[in-house]
């Protein structure tokens, strides 16, 4: 439906490389097009050569390239061609393919930090090779002059690395400082410089002890692990792009001339835009021209499709069902009630604003407390042995032992297996305390349209017409595109009816649909034009001749999933609730068949998130599961949330976790992991704190030789990383 | 011991060599596409006429 209003050049409605690439575009005409598509079906060797064959018969196509990592093609191809010439071809080899554009262009830039790291930790894995390798020759007992020269070609490699690898501490480090502040960088900092110093005082001394390889083991240990935080994000942040790639920010505007595309930014309150069956709202308004129906479940969770008249005013992100629409702009950008419902949702206090990570109370509690135990191991120590060089040799020591290598792995290992794992599930974490929050949750709160119901309906009393009636329904129903009509014809097609011919057929949008059966006038439609009587559940009418309206029932068609997420929440033993926009009747139904016993309906946005607020002051940690514009507030006062990759670009915004597929299955597996990978951390924070508290002991007391200080150190490491993979 | 003199300059220069080829693999993206990269090696099919643009 939005394929046709899907523009061709930039989807990325707050790509700021969007304008810039518009203008390299006009300054100089491109020799070639690059095009990049996403493909989110692919997964095989067999789905990479079918999609670069397909391509690569295309004569405009230069070369195709699939990347199975991120799930795109990149196409080179001459300039003429563009992604909706290219669309139909990895269509018709049988795969899902979505224009991506401009991302291209932030990819690479994320890209390049990535790399930066990855350089940085070669470096510091090089020298910290060669260093061990010189160290051990010192550890086994060389003395005097070979253990001096050892000593200094460590120095010559471990000084410049060092200096290269380390960067990123110092940088940090010198920020927090100078904001008079602490952080793990601070502590990480003091120890490679005091480890450095140190050695290098030492060596011109020929003093025994030289912690060069402690320093260098160091930085390679921590760079793995920002690292992977780093891969874990920018696998995040590059997901998150193509959803919001997807978006459709153009609008058709009306003007004396006819019909242009131009971008939403660019309406202005007045002007009079066109939106076709199937489009979504650009702007609040008032309709012109037109009648149809409309469709406000994002809005406002009813699953009832309104009608829609001239005057009647409409708002952002409402959906046209049947008949175009001309609407005079009264509201645009950042004034239109989604924009209204964003706010909303900055001023409900976010629940993930309170929450301190594990990490980072770890590091409250740490980071004074390393300083404050190696300061009174130097000042012990000068006082007691009166040598300075005794005393700053013991307090290097005590640094570098408690270094938090194993607390700067302990998390990023974690997240890593852990998110990785959702990933291929179809679960996108967007918050890297996200999985930690969701360990803690112990109410779920679900949306009901959209959410646990596909927002499809589905007929249910088909067997009380008579075939006569639904061949004539059928025949009516076929030609519309409104989604109670599409039912109807599949129903009524699967078991295996005719439609009768009729003629005249006409859909009158906003109305239904008539036309003449055997002389006789028939109506498939509204009650009030159809002239039906009142039902509370979603109908369609249909009348034959002079005979009764009679009501065809539909009820909305559940979610893949839904069901098995609820029971499996439920014996996780998890308190399930139902909160809707809906009207009453609906959801009690709703709650019935999945057997959920609080429920609450027609809820306004307002009453959501207060709600959940009410929950959260009582001690509950609420998970909320929505996706329409009236739950963004509620995700965020939520404790954690989860939506679907169809909810509406600022919800997904709002929550921490988008659900990429359609199922909500792997919701309970997901709580399940996130409990599992907060165990993870805990376990390794406390081998951590057993290393410390073995070793600290013996640093304090002088007896902490490098050899001890480096095992120490690999050792936890190790033990923290080979923890964290467990929960591959 | 005299044999450090050469061992020593020869494992710098093993490792550095190492180092080089990890920058060269690092600015030829190949790390890129790890998953695609693992799975093309396995792939029976050949491209016997490659576009030659």
């Amino acid at each position: 439906m939005t394929a046709t209003l899907r523009p061709p050049a930039s989807a990325c409605p707050a790509c700021a490389a969007a304008p810039a690439a518009q203008a390299l575009a006009e300054h100089e005409t491109p020799r070639e097009a690059h095009i990049v598509l996403s493909l989110p079906t692919i997964h095989c060797a067999a789905c990479m050569s079918a999609v670069e064959r397909a391509l690569d018969k295309v004569p405009e196509v230069r070369s195709a390239r699939v990347n199975l990592t991120l799930k795109r093609v990149s196409i080179e191809a001459d300039p003429e061609l563009t992604a909706a010439d290219v669309i139909p071809v990895v269509q018709g080899a049988g795969y899902e393919a979505h224009e991506l554009d401009n991302t291209a262009l932030s990819a690479t830039a994320t890209d390049k930090a990535g790399r930066d790291l990855l350089m940085r930790l070669a470096v510091a894995g090089f020298a910290a090779m060669n260093v061990m390798l010189l160290s051990i020759a010192v550890w086994s007992g060389a003395e005097g002059p070979t253990r001096d020269l050892f000593h200094w070609i460590s120095a010559a490699i471990v000084l410049p690395a060092v200096g290269f690898s380390a960067m990123p501490f110092f940088r940090n480090a010198w920020t927090a400082l100078s904001a008079r502040s602490l952080n793990m960088d601070v502590p990480i900092s003091l120890a490679i410089l005091l480890a450095v110093g140190t050695s290098l005082w030492e060596t011109s001394l020929s003093g025994e002890h030289a912690y060069f390889d402690a320093a260098i083991a160091l930085t390679f240990f921590l760079l793995t692990g920002r690292y992977l935080d780093h891969r874990t994000r920018s696998v995040a942040r590059s997901a998150a792009e193509e959803l919001a790639a997807l978006e459709v920010p153009r609008a058709w505007r009306v003007t004396d001339e006819g019909e242009t595309q131009v971008p939403v930014g660019e309406l202005a309150v007045g002007d009079l835009v066109s939106v076709r069956p199937g489009g979504r709202m650009p702007v609040d308004g008032e309709i012109v021209s037109g009648t149809s129906e409309l469709d406000r479940s994002l809005l406002t969770g009813e699953t009832l499709p309104v009608f829609a008249e001239p005057g009647r005013s409409v708002s952002a992100g409402e959906v046209n069902l049947t008949g175009p629409l001309t609407i005079r702009a009264s509201a645009v950008g950042r004034d239109t009630s989604l924009h209204r419902m964003a706010d909303l949702v900055a001023v409900a206090e976010s629940g993930r604003s309170r929450y301190t990570s594990l990490a980072d109370r770890a590091a409250k509690l740490y980071a004074p407390g390393v300083h404050i135990l190696s300061a009174l191991a130097f000042v012990g120590w000068l006082i007691y042995a009166g040598d300075l060089r005794v005393a700053l040799n013991i307090a290097a020591a005590v640094l570098i032992i408690t270094c938090p290598c194993a607390l700067g792995l302990a998390v990023p290992a974690v997240t890593t297996a852990a998110s990785g794992r959702l990933f291929k599930r179809g679960l996108l974490i967007k918050d890297s305390t996200a999985l930690e929050r969701l360990a803690q949750v112990d109410t779920v709160v679900f949306d009901k349209t959209g959410t646990l119901t596909s927002g499809t309906p589905e007929l249910t009393n088909l067997g009380d017409f008579t075939r006569r009636d639904l061949e004539i329904a059928l025949a009516l129903a076929q030609g519309s595109s409104h989604p109670l009509s599409q039912s109807l014809a599949d129903a009524a097609r699967e078991a295996g009816i005719k439609p009768e011919p009729l003629t005249d057929v006409t859909e009158i949008p906003g109305h239904g649909t008539t036309g003449i059966w055997r002389g006789q006038d028939v109506r498939l439609g509204r009650a009030t034009w159809v002239g039906g009587g009142q039902t509370d559940r979603t109908a369609a009418w249909l009348r034959v001749g002079d005979g009764p309206a009679q009501a065809f029932l539909f009820t909305d068609r559940l979610r893949e999933g839904a069901e098995e997420a609820v029971t499996a929440l439920k014996a996780a033993g998890l308190k399930v609730i139902l909160i809707s926009g809906d009207t009453t009747p609906a959801v009690e139904s709703l709650a019935k068949r999945l057997g959920i016993t609080q429920w609450m309906a027609e809820a306004l946005p307002q009453d959501k998130s207060t709600r959940i607020e009410m929950m959260s002051r009582d001690g509950a940690h609420v998970l909320m599961v929505g996706d329409g514009l009236n739950d963004t507030a509620a995700l965020t006062a939520a404790h954690a949330s989860i939506s679907p990759a169809s909810a509406l670009d600022a919800a997904r915004v709002a929550s921490d976790i988008v659900l990429l597929g359609g199922s909500l299955a792997p919701i309970p597996e997901a709580v399940q992991t996130a409990r599992k990978a907060t165990r993870r951390i805990r376990e390794n924070f406390t081998v951590a704190t057993w290393y410390n508290i073995i070793a600290v002991p013996l640093a304090v007391a002088g007896l902490c030789s490098p050899l001890i200080a480096a095992l120490a150190m690999s050792a936890s490491s190790i033990t923290v990383s080979l923890n964290a993979l467990r929960l591959r | 011991m005299n044999i450090l003199t050469y061992l020593i300059p020869i494992s710098l220069v093993l490792g550095g060599a190492g180092l080089a080829f990890f920058v060269f693999t690092l600015r030829s993206n190949q790390y890129d596409d790890p998953e695609g990269d693992a799975q093309r090696i396995l792939s029976g099919q050949y491209d016997d006429h490659p576009k030659q643009d």
